[in-house]
C-alpha cells in the first residue's frame, strides 16, 4: 500500500485523531463555515483578527481524516500570520495537493505541511484537504458560508 | 437455466411464478460460470483483481445487454412508432417486445401499464407531478417512512409545499425496521398516498410491504412502492402485492443506465393527466385543443431511450433465465457469510440489522470516517459505497453522518467478502 501510506503519512493520522485548536471560540470577529457536499465534510472556521494578523483561530466540524488533518494544521500554521501570508501560503499548499510545479523557496514553506504531498495522487480528495483552507480565506473575506463546489 | 446465451431473444422456459417454488439447491449456482457473463468483472484495478460491492449504487451489466446495445445502434438505429421503413418497424417491435418483458418480470396484467421512464427517480416524480396534483389538496398527508432515500422524499416535499399537504413520516427502530403499529396510526382519513421503499438502499431492511400495502388499502390509500433496491433481489408479482406503483431503476438491475420503469395500475394512470408534454403522447394536437394519446404513450413524451429500453428487455430476460428466485437465495448466503465476518471487526458497528435484509451491509470503524475506509479499499481494488448514501435523514437517526456501504449481487463470492474483511485490516493499520 505504497501509495496509501503516502496519503495517509504519520502526522495526518495523529492530526486526525487529535486536532488541533478544535472548538468553538468564544469572541470571534471572523468566522465561516465550508461545506464539501459531495461527502458531507463540515468545517466552521472562527478567527479572532488583531488588525491585519490573526491572533486566535479555532475550528469544529465533522469530515474525514485529511479534512480533519488539514484543518489542524492550517489553525496551526495560521496563527500570527496575516491574511496576505495565509492567503500565499493557501496557494502553495494548493499546487502541492494538486499536483503542480513547487519552486524550491515555496516547497521550503510548507514545514509540516509537506505531509499532504501523498494527496495529489488521489485527485478527489483534493477537496478534502482544502476545504479549511477555503474557509479560512472565506472567514478572512468575510463570507458566512462555502462549499468546494 | 444456465445464462451463457448471447441472443436477446431467448424466452426463458420456467417464467417465475410463485407456484412453481423451487427448491434451494446452492451448489448449483455456479457463480463462476456467471460471472464469465460479465466483461466488467474481469478487470483489474491498480494491479488487483476488481471487487465490485458498489451493487447498490449500479450494478454491472451483462454481455447480453451490451449486446442488445450495439445490435440496436448498429443495425436498427431509428426512431420507434414512426415506422414507415424497416429500421423503425424493428426497432419499435424490440422497444415493445421489451414493454412486454418487463410486464412478464413484474406479473403486470398488462403491458400497457408499463411506462418507461429515466430511473426510479423519474417515476416517483411522474406521479407526485400527475397524481399528487390531481388528488392531493390542502390538508392532505403523503405517507412514508424514516427510511427513504432522497428520490422519495423531496418529490412529496415539493408537492406538500405547493399544495399546502402535510408529509409524515412513520419511524423505524434500531435495527432499521419499520414501527407497524406507528405505521398504522399514521394512516388518517387525511392521507391521499403511501410512498415507501421495499428494501432500504442504506439498511438493507425489507419492508413488509404486502402488510403495509394491506392496511394502506383497507383505508382506501394507494401505495407507491420505491423498489429500486429490490427489483434486483427479490422476485415481484405485482398483481400479487396489489401494490398501485411500482418504480425501479434500469441500471441497478444489470441494465443501462438513464432507464427505469413506472408500473401503475391501468385504471389510476388513465385518469391521471400527463406529466410532460411532446412528441408521442399527443393523439391530434390543434393550437386550440389537443387530445392525448392512451397509456403508456401518454406518458411518454418525445423521444424514449430506445437503446435503454431495448437493452433493459435484454436484462430482464437474463434475469428470467437465471431466476431471482435463486439469485435471491444465494445473495442472502453472501450476506449471511458477511455479516458476521465485518461484525467482528473490532469497532465496527454494523447500520441496518433488521431480521429481513438484502443485499446490503453497511457500517461504521470507530475513528475511522467512511471516505478514508472507501480510499483505502479502493487501493485494494475493491468498489464500496462512501457516504450518506442519498438518505442524509437514515445516517441521523443512526447517529452518523456516513457508513461503509458495501452491497452484493449474485456475481459475488465469498472470496470477495474475503477480500472485503481482508482490506478492513489495512484500514485499521493504517490508522492503529
Amino acid at each position: 500500500m505504497p501509495e496509501v501510506r503516502e496519503l495517509y503519512q504519520e502526522l495526518i493520522v495523529e492530526h486526525s485523531k487529535k486536532p488541533r485548536n478544535f472548538g468553538k471560540l468564544d469572541g470571534a470577529d471572523h468566522e465561516a463555515t465550508g461545506y464539501n457536499p459531495l461527502c458531507g465534510d463540515k468545517v466552521t472556521v472562527y478567527v479572532k483578527m488583531d488588525g491585519n494578523i490573526v491572533r486566535e483561530i479555532r475550528w469544529e466540524g465533522s469530515g474525514c481524516a485529511i479534512s480533519t488533518a488539514s484543518a489542524s494544521l492550517m489553525t496551526e500554521r495560521s496563527k500570527g500570520k496575516s491574511q496576505a501570508d495565509s492567503e500565499a501560503l493557501f496557494h502553495v499548499f494548493h499546487t502541492l495537493v494538486t499536483g503542480g510545479t513547487l519552486e524550491e523557496a515555496d516547497a521550503a514553506q510548507l514545514g509540516k505541511l509537506a505531509a499532504f504531498s501523498g494527496v495529489k495522487e488521489f485527485p478527489i480528495r483534493v477537496k478534502c484537504a482544502t476545504l479549511a483552507w477555503h474557509t479560512l480565506r472565506a472567514a478572512l473575506e468575510g463570507a458566512k458560508t462555502v462549499t468546494t463546489d | 437455466m444456465t445464462p451463457t446465451g448471447t441472443t436477446t431473444t431467448v424466452r426463458p422456459t420456467k417464467p417465475q411464478e410463485p407456484q412453481e417454488p423451487q427448491e434451494p439447491n446452492l451448489p448449483s449456482f455456479d457463480v463462476r460460470r456467471i460471472r464469465e457473463d460479465f466483461p466488467v468483472l474481469k478487470q483489474q484495478v491498480y494491479g488487483k483483481p476488481l471487487v465490485y460491492l458498489d451493487n447498490a449504487a449500479t450494478a454491472q451489466k451483462p454481455r447480453v445487454v451490451l449486446e442488445a446495445l450495439r445490435k440496436f445502434y448498429e443495425v436498427e438505429c431509428a426512431n420507434v412508432h414512426r415506422g414507415i421503413h424497416w429500421m423503425s418497424e424493428e426497432a419499435t417491435r424490440d422497444y415493445e417486445e421489451s414493454r412486454e418483458s418487463v410486464r412478464r418480470f413484474l406479473g403486470a396484467a398488462e403491458s400497457r401499464e408499463i411506462i418507461f421512464v429515466r430511473g426510479t427517480t423519474e417515476a416517483i416524480n411522474l406521479v407526485a407531478h400527475s397524481y399528487g396534483r390531481k388528488h392531493v389538496r390542502a390538508g392532505d398527508e403523503i405517507l412514508i417512512s424514516a427510511m427513504e432515500h432522497h428520490s422519495n422524499i423531496v418529490p412529496w416535499q415539493i408537492l406538500c409545499e405547493e399544495t399546502g399537504a402535510r408529509l409524515r413520516v412513520a419511524p423505524i427502530n434500531d435495527a432499521g425496521e419499520l414501527l407497524l403499529d406507528e405505521f398504522e396510526k399514521l394512516l388518517t382519513p387525511r392521507t391521499r398516498l403511501v410512498a415507501v421503499c421495499h428494501v432500504s438502499n442504506a439498511l438493507g431492511t425489507v419492508n413488509p410491504i404486502a402488510r403495509i400495502i394491506e392496511m394502506a388499502h383497507s383505508r382506501q390509500v394507494p401505495v407507491l412502492v420505491d423498489a429500486a433496491q429490490a427489483a434486483p433481489h427479490l422476485p415481484v408479482n405485482v398483481q400479487e402485492l396489489d401494490c398501485d406503483f411500482y418504480a425501479f431503476s434500469g441500471h441497478k438491475l444489470f441494465g443501462p443506465t438513464g432507464i427505469g420503469v413506472l408500473y401503475g395500475k391501468a385504471e389510476l394512470l388513465e385518469e391521471m393527466p400527463p406529466y410532460q408534454g411532446g412528441g408521442d403522447m399527443i393523439r391530434t394536437v390543434t393550437f386550440e385543443k389537443t387530445t392525448f394519446n392512451s397509456i403508456p404513450y401518454k406518458f411518454e413524451a418525445g423521444t424514449p431511450h430506445i437503446a435503454g429500453v431495448i437493452g433493459l428487455g435484454a436484462a430482464v430476460e437474463y434475469l428470467g433465465r437465471i431466476g431471482l428466485e435463486r439469485a435471491a437465495a444465494y445473495e442472502s448466503e453472501l450476506l449471511e457469510y458477511a455479516t458476521p465476518r465485518v461484525a467482528r471487526i473490532p469497532g465496527v458497528r454494523i447500520i441496518g440489522t433488521a431480521r429481513e435484509k438484502a443485499g446490503v451491509l453497511s457500517f461504521a470503524l470507530e475513528g475511522v470516517h467512511p471516505h478514508d475506509v472507501g480510499t483505502i479499499l479502493d487501493r485494494e481494488g475493491i468498489a464500496v459505497r462512501a457516504g450518506h448514501h442519498c438518505a442524509m435523514p437514515v445516517m441521523e437517526r443512526f447517529g452518523v453522518p456516513a457508513t461503509t456501504r458495501a452491497s452484493f449481487a449474485f456475481y459475488n463470492t465469498l472470496q470477495e467478502v474475503d477480500a472485503l474483511v481482508a482490506g478492513m485490516e489495512k484500514v485499521r493499520e493504517v490508522f492503529a
